[in-house]
């Protein structure tokens, strides 16, 4: 029998017509999942009333017959002893090749590729990691049911703002397996503000620091009447808790002149007892680390002191971040009006301490920073699903690398800024290169560098069926449409004949990728590289152009050249061939610059001709 | 004409309305809606109409209109908890009948 909620005034519900939709934060260490109950967020807890669901699945034997896994608090409590066969962290596995996840091998499970794609190795086969977040996500689903003795009408997923296309697909995946409806991917830091900007009802511009177990977010947000428009979004897809509990177990490993390699299982109980002593020292004078390694139990004190130094890198790495999307954003750190904890790895007062100090202002703790995320999306998706009358919560956000397509010579033609607002959709035209040309082939990338080569490639796909026109003539529109969940299509239309072809960019799992934090840096550090090399192309494209151009010419007209003159511009032809093989943009430049000066007579005698021939045979009068 | 609230519903309206940050109570009322006919209605309130009846019990004010009241006269609003299942459920002892889904009656 359904039980009631109560509603806000005026805005009971005809019986049966409360949809069930929850909100859930897929995290990398933890999950969560939260509704709106009585017309307040709040997460649901499981029977023993914890809400936090460890984000780790455990295999078992299949021979040993039994139901064949353990999920949460039982795969984490058999972490230690069979390291294996339980499989934690899985979301840095998500629509990523087996090369592209970072520190694949100080992971404790066996990870392999299979079909491009990252996929572990465990005593019941192999599970891809689309599989086992299905098995974390089935387990919250049936938690929201059992709550409201309901089916689950659908769910908002939240996912890093850094997670790239293939990412998101593979998180809707995992939520399809799990039987769950997607009512939305959002991002993570945007449901924080979402949880806090209706909590408070306060306007201004704010930044999120996210520091969860796996990854680091910062966002910029501004908050107008209700209205959250992300104004940039930056971090690092492979930095969180974990590294600090890595860093110090590093620490005290050295500190006890522990040099051999541990066994997976050590390996795992030194990870865990690293992350019991750093939450530990968040309120806490000094704390004892001990563990058995190589045969020896090692004990080592350890101070906040201590902790703060052996991973300053890793404060400082976060702080690179803030500062860098604060440049993107456009403000200055005076403008924030304030600033949102979000993760329970901003619980370490040196992260805290740090934020408060670089901002000039106390950071904003007052919701669990652990709940904040999973409540923000349980807030869009009751809004979602139609139950909150007055829920015309307009959210604003951003993709967070630039789409755009391969042109001649390999550059990029950026058609989505990165920090473009989503939903949206950009048009640019193209048009053709060589006469007569009939296909054109489409390449689309994502990156911020001017070479496709140092981008990511998406997708390709072809134009057929374009009239013959002469070069430049055929108008090709292309339309990059992302929609709400951040995923893309793109359609190119030839405008004159209107044959057209599209694709949905569904990547494949695992593409050629550079780590996408590192990919940004990149853009920067090599802006002045990038400058050159992109001048170097156009160099290039510009006098093969000529040389066509002015063979052409000469195929022509060749009649009416004299003497040496057409000598003289073969020879200029064949300088400009020489130099195209140089790499130096300024020598393609003269040498295209001298075969024009040296062609301009002959362009002057083929134009008079061409008048000639246009006039000769008219009266004065018809023309 | 009375309605009452029984110990954990109180806890649970105070709680909510806490966390809520606004609120005088809670209004009970019915729907001439829903499969069996009539509906009950569950609400936070934010203020008290003239034509209210107000009752109060736990520390709980409970706000009904007098349409409503001849309908739920008697009833006693409780909070109860089925596996992780919990909510409100009105012991109505007007009610003759009930859908299966216990959001719906008839007197």
């Amino acid at each position: 029998m359904a039980l009631l909620q109560i509603s806000e005034p005026g805005q009971s519900l005809d019986p049966h017509q409360r949809r069930v939709a929850v909100g859930i934060d897929l995290g990398t260490t933890h999950s969560l999942v939260a509704a709106v109950r009585h017309g307040v967020a709040e997460c649901l807890p499981a029977t023993d009333g914890r809400v936090i669901l460890p984000s780790v699945v455990r295999y078992l034997d299949p021979a040993l017959g039994g139901s064949g896994r353990q999920i949460g608090f039982d795969a984490l409590a058999a972490q230690v002893q069979d390291p294996a066969n339980t499989v934690s962290s899985v979301k840095r596995l998500m629509g990523r090749s087996r090369a592209q996840v970072v520190d694949v091998d100080k992971l404790a499970y066996t990870v392999v590729e299979q079909d491009g794609m990252a996929v572990v190795e465990t005593v019941a086969g192999r599970k891809t990691p689309m599989e086992v977040s299905a098995e974390i996500l089935a387990t919250l689903r049936f938690r929201a049911e059992d709550s409201f003795d309901d089916e689950l009408y659908g769910a908002v997923i939240t996912v890093p703002a850094y997670f790239d296309d293939a990412q998101r697909q593979a998180t809707k995946d995992a939520a399809q397996l799990a039987g769950i409806n997607v009512l939305r991917l959002i991002n993570e830091p945007t449901a924080a503000a979402i949880a806090y900007g209706l909590d408070n009802g306060s306007e201004g511009v704010y930044a999120i620091y996210d520091l969860g177990g796996g990854t680091f977010d910062i966002s910029i947000l501004r908050l107008t009447q209700g209205v959250f428009e992300v104004m940039a979004t930056g971090g690092d897809s492979a930095l969180g808790g974990d590294d600090f509990d890595q860093a110090l177990a590093a620490w005290v490993l050295a500190q006890q002149g522990v040099g051999a390699t541990l066994n997976p299982s050590e390996r795992a109980a030194v990870h865990a007892e690293a992350r019991r002593v750093k939450e530990v020292l968040s309120s806490s004078a000094s704390e004892s680390f001990r563990a058995v390694v190589a045969g020896r139990t090692i004990e080592q004190t350890v101070s906040p002191a201590d902790l703060e130094a052996c991973t300053a890198a890793l404060t400082t790495r976060t702080m690179t971040a803030v500062r860098k999307v604060l440049r993107d954003a456009g403000i200055t750190k005076d403008e924030v009006k304030g600033v949102v904890m979000v993760g329970g790895s901003t619980r370490m007062p040196v992260i805290r301490r740090t934020v408060g100090e670089f901002f000039g202002q106390e950071p904003l703790t007052n919701l669990n920073p652990d709940e904040v995320v999973a409540l923000g999306a349980s807030i869009q998706a009751n809004a979602l699903a139609g139950n909150s009358k007055d829920g015309d919560l307009l959210l604003l956000d951003v993709i967070p690398l630039s789409l755009g397509i391969e042109t001649m010579g390999g550059l990029v033609e950026r058609i989505v800024p990165r920090n473009s607002s989503i939903p949206t959709a950009l048009a640019q035209d193209f048009t053709t290169y060589q006469d007569g040309q009939t296909a054109l082939a489409l390449h689309v990338v994502q990156g911020e560098r001017d070479l496709v080569g140092d981008c990511r490639s998406l997708a390709r796909f072809e134009l057929r069926g374009i009239p013959p026109m002469v070069a430049g003539a055929a108008r090709i529109r292309v339309t990059f449409t992302v929609d709400a969940d951040g995923l893309l299509s793109v359609s190119a239309k030839e405008q004159g004949s209107g044959v057209e072809a599209r694709v949905d960019v569904k990547p494949a799992y695992g593409l050629s990728d550079e780590q996408i934090a590192a990919m940004l840096q990149d853009s920067f550090a090599t802006a002045q590289q990038d400058i050159q090399a992109r001048a170097l192309v156009e160099a290039r494209v510009d006098a093969d152009r000529m040389i066509a151009a002015t063979r052409t010419a000469l195929a022509a007209d060749t009649d009416l050249l004299e003497g040496d003159e057409r000598q003289q511009i073969d020879a200029l032809i064949e300088a400009l061939t020489q130099a195209v093989g140089s790499t130096d943009a300024a020598t393609v430049e003269a040498a295209t610059a001298a075969l024009a000066k040296g062609t301009e007579a002959f362009a002057a005698l083929r134009m008079n001709r061409g008048i000639r021939q246009a006039l000769a045979g008219k009266k004065l009068e018809e023309v | 004409m009375s309605i009452s609230i029984s110990e954990a519903a109180a806890r649970h309206v105070t709680r909510y309305i806490a966390k809520r940050g606004k609120g005088v109570g809670v209004r009970l009322g019915v729907k001439t809606t829903g499969c069996s006919g009539l509906a009950y209605k569950l609400e936070y309130a934010d203020d008290i109409a003239p034509e209210d009846v107000v009752f109060e019990d736990n520390g709980v004010k409970v706000l009904v209109d007098p349409k409503s009241l001849a309908y739920i006269d008697g009833t006693q609003l409780d909070f109860v908890r089925e596996g992780l299942n919990e909510g409100f459920r009105f012991n109505n002892p007007n009610e003759r009948d009930r859908c299966g889904c216990g959001e719906s009656f008839r007197i």
